[in-house]
């Protein structure tokens, strides 16, 4: 069980990697990850929590370590109405589930939460929010935790 | 410039875009915008800076080698000439690699998007990736290019796929024709202003209507390159008779490109409508090619440098343009103007038909075939303070040198004519006057 973070649309690359921290590697900027959105956020997020967004998360930079601070930090997923396109490509090809769903009305921030991934549900306070399934050909990708674990299982009964 | 926008269209039953013909061929079946699909690469472009000295540890890792090599190509450009150590040591790795793996490799005879098509490997309908944030580029000729980071690359040239979301249009239509003075960069700068850098959504950009049919090869390039600025993922462009012609002028077989444009009555996320007769000359301030506006807006604003170059700015038909501005004139006292042609091939040509003596009657400065200043290398970087214009495509800030160096962006014509003025001007006036 993890807890909801609900956020609103338009989350951009740059609140979730801050440009002063880019220099000092993925502890840094997932420190200072949405701190000016939500200043309790990267202190206070366990293994297993969700965030539950508007339109366009992601938006921004092509920048990789978005996505990465995210994971580092231990996100369950990002369940959204829609992400920026190059930020779920960054996503799925680190490993980090992301996630849209038709309908996110009366989800509450501090919620508890569970992502169950395999059924396309967000279950959270006694009811089973339907989610848009993953594409089929990015869950594997999902499931080895990125491009590079999944291609090097992939790639080694090849060799 | 006037215009309409805004979402549309119903669709027609079957009536697919360009963008998902393309897609679907590379994947073996229809597709759908919003559809994640995985697609085979028809061909896969790296250069020195993101190339080999990137995806090779990877691929290391990964403990394979290419999935064909014959369907790779490896072009120098960001660090040639090699004349700083760090330069010369990644062009020493990039010519290694090439020897190991046997790709074909274009080394040190100008920038990648332009060198790729010059040399004869785009064809329309392919589907292309470029390790590359300009790889739209390929756009011009009706493939399907877009750029990825060394980690994706690398899993490309592993294996020949990569998934991708199928996206959806947004169809940019020109209508009329271009004023004299007024260049397809222009176009672009007015883009970037009006649907700014994030208008393109990472989706597919197409461009038509009349304005487009009647550009040069070239000058379509700047557009599809440009579609970056936007966001898209692609620039896309309808192949045709102008297309394959230039396509067979470099030796390449254009094949069967006929049924490559998106069907009437194809459903668009959005169509913008655009006046080119109306179009002024425009300028980006710094430090973004958002911040664009016609020429006049910034007309007297002092300069110390003009940049003619990068794969936006530099091609044969840039030089062409620049040189029409330049013949009989010399640059303003104190201002230093700098020519990087795109390619050798374009450089070569500039030189038979006069062009590259008029920039070196005017006073120009000619600098080899690569990226230069416009990626932040080489001797020429700008300097603490300067003020530069620039037929480059970005002007953020600390890009092309120092971060206090100010930078706009007008065409080749605008850079011209601001050399000959020592400050922003309006190349109409010189033309009129030519
Ligand atoms: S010329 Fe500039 S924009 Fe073009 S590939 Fe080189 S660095 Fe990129």
């Amino acid at each position: 069980m993890g807890r909801i973070w609900r956020l609103a649309d338009d989350i951009d690359t740059d609140q979730l990697a801050p440009g002063q921290y880019m220099r000092g590697g993925i502890e840094a900027i997932a420190a200072h990850c949405l701190e000016s959105v939500r200043p309790d956020f990267a202190a206070g997020v366990r293994r297993g929590d969700i965030i539950v967004a508007g339109r366009n998360f992601g938006m921004g930079s092509s920048r990789e370590q978005a996505a990465e601070a995210l994971r580092h930090l231990g996100l369950a997923g990002v369940v959204a109405e829609s992400f920026a396109g190059i930020f779920y490509r960054n996503a799925i090809n680190l490993g980090l589930p992301v996630l849209t769903a038709p309908d996110l009305s009366g989800i509450e921030d501090g919620a508890e939460a569970a992502l169950d991934i395999a059924a396309g549900r967000l279950l959270v306070g006694g009811r089973a929010v339907p989610l848009d399934p993953l594409p089929e050909n990015l869950r594997p990708i999902i499931a080895a935790g990125g491009l590079v674990p999944w291609l090097k299982a992939r790639l080694k009964g090849q060799a | 410039m006037t215009a309409s926008g805004g979402r549309a269209e119903g669709a027609a039953t079957g009536a697919t875009t360009l963008a998902q013909k393309i897609i679907a061929r590379a994947c073996g079946r229809p597709v759908a915008p919003g559809e994640v699909v995985t697609a085979r690469v028809d061909l896969a472009m790296i250069h020195d800076s993101g190339g080999p000295r990137r995806v090779a540890p990877i691929l290391r890792e990964l403990g394979v080698g290419l999935w064909d090599p014959a369907k790779v190509v490896l072009i120098s450009d960001h660090f040639v000439p090699g004349d700083t150590e760090e330069g010369a040591r990644i062009l020493a790795l990039t010519r290694e690699w090439a020897r190991e793996t046997g790709v074909a490799f274009h080394d040190g005879v100008g920038i990648c998007h332009v060198v790729l098509p010059e040399a004869g490997h785009l064809r329309p309908g392919m589907f292309v990736v470029g390790g590359d944030s300009h790889s739209p580029t390929g756009g011009a000729f009706g493939a399907y290019m877009f750029g990825v980071g060394a980690t994706e690359m690398a899993g490309v040239l592993a294996t020949g796929e990569i998934w991708i979301r199928v996206p959806e249009t947004i169809l940019i239509e020109w209508r009329g024709r271009l004023s004299p003075g007024v260049m397809a960069k222009d176009m672009m700068l007015a883009l970037c202003a009006r649907l700014g850098m994030d208008g393109g959504r990472y989706q597919a950009v197409e461009y038509a209507g009349e304005a487009i049919a009647a550009l040069p090869m070239q000058e379509r390039m700047t557009l599809s390159n440009m579609a970056a600025e936007l966001g898209a993922q692609v620039g896309l462009i309808a192949p045709d008779e102008v297309t394959a012609q230039w396509l067979a002028g470099v030796g390449a077989d254009p094949g069967d490109w006929q049924g490559l444009r998106t069907d009437p009555g194809a459903r668009l996320a959005e169509h913008h409508r655009l006046d080119a007769a109306a179009l002024p000359p425009q300028v980006a301030a710094p430090h973004s090619p958002a911040n664009a506006g016609p020429v006049a807006d910034a007309a007297g604003e002092r300069i110390d440098i003009a940049y003619i170059g990068a794969c936006t700015g530099a091609k044969y038909a840039d030089l062409a343009a620049a040189a029409r501005i330049l013949r009989g004139r010399r640059l303003a006292p104190g201002v230093t103007l700098l020519v990087a042609p795109a390619s050798r091939r374009d450089q070569e040509r500039a030189a038979a038909d006069g062009i590259m003596a008029v920039f070196e009657a005017a006073g120009a400065r000619i600098l080899p075939n690569a990226c230069g200043i416009c990626a932040g290398y080489g001797a020429h970087r700008l300097a603490a303070g300067v003020s530069c214009i620039s037929s480059t495509a970005r002007n953020f800030r600390g890009r092309m040198g120092d971060p206090s160096a100010r930078v706009w962006l007008g065409s080749p014509m605008t850079v011209a004519a601001s050399a000959v003025a020592g400050r922003i001007a309006d190349p109409r006036e010189m033309l009129e006057a030519a």
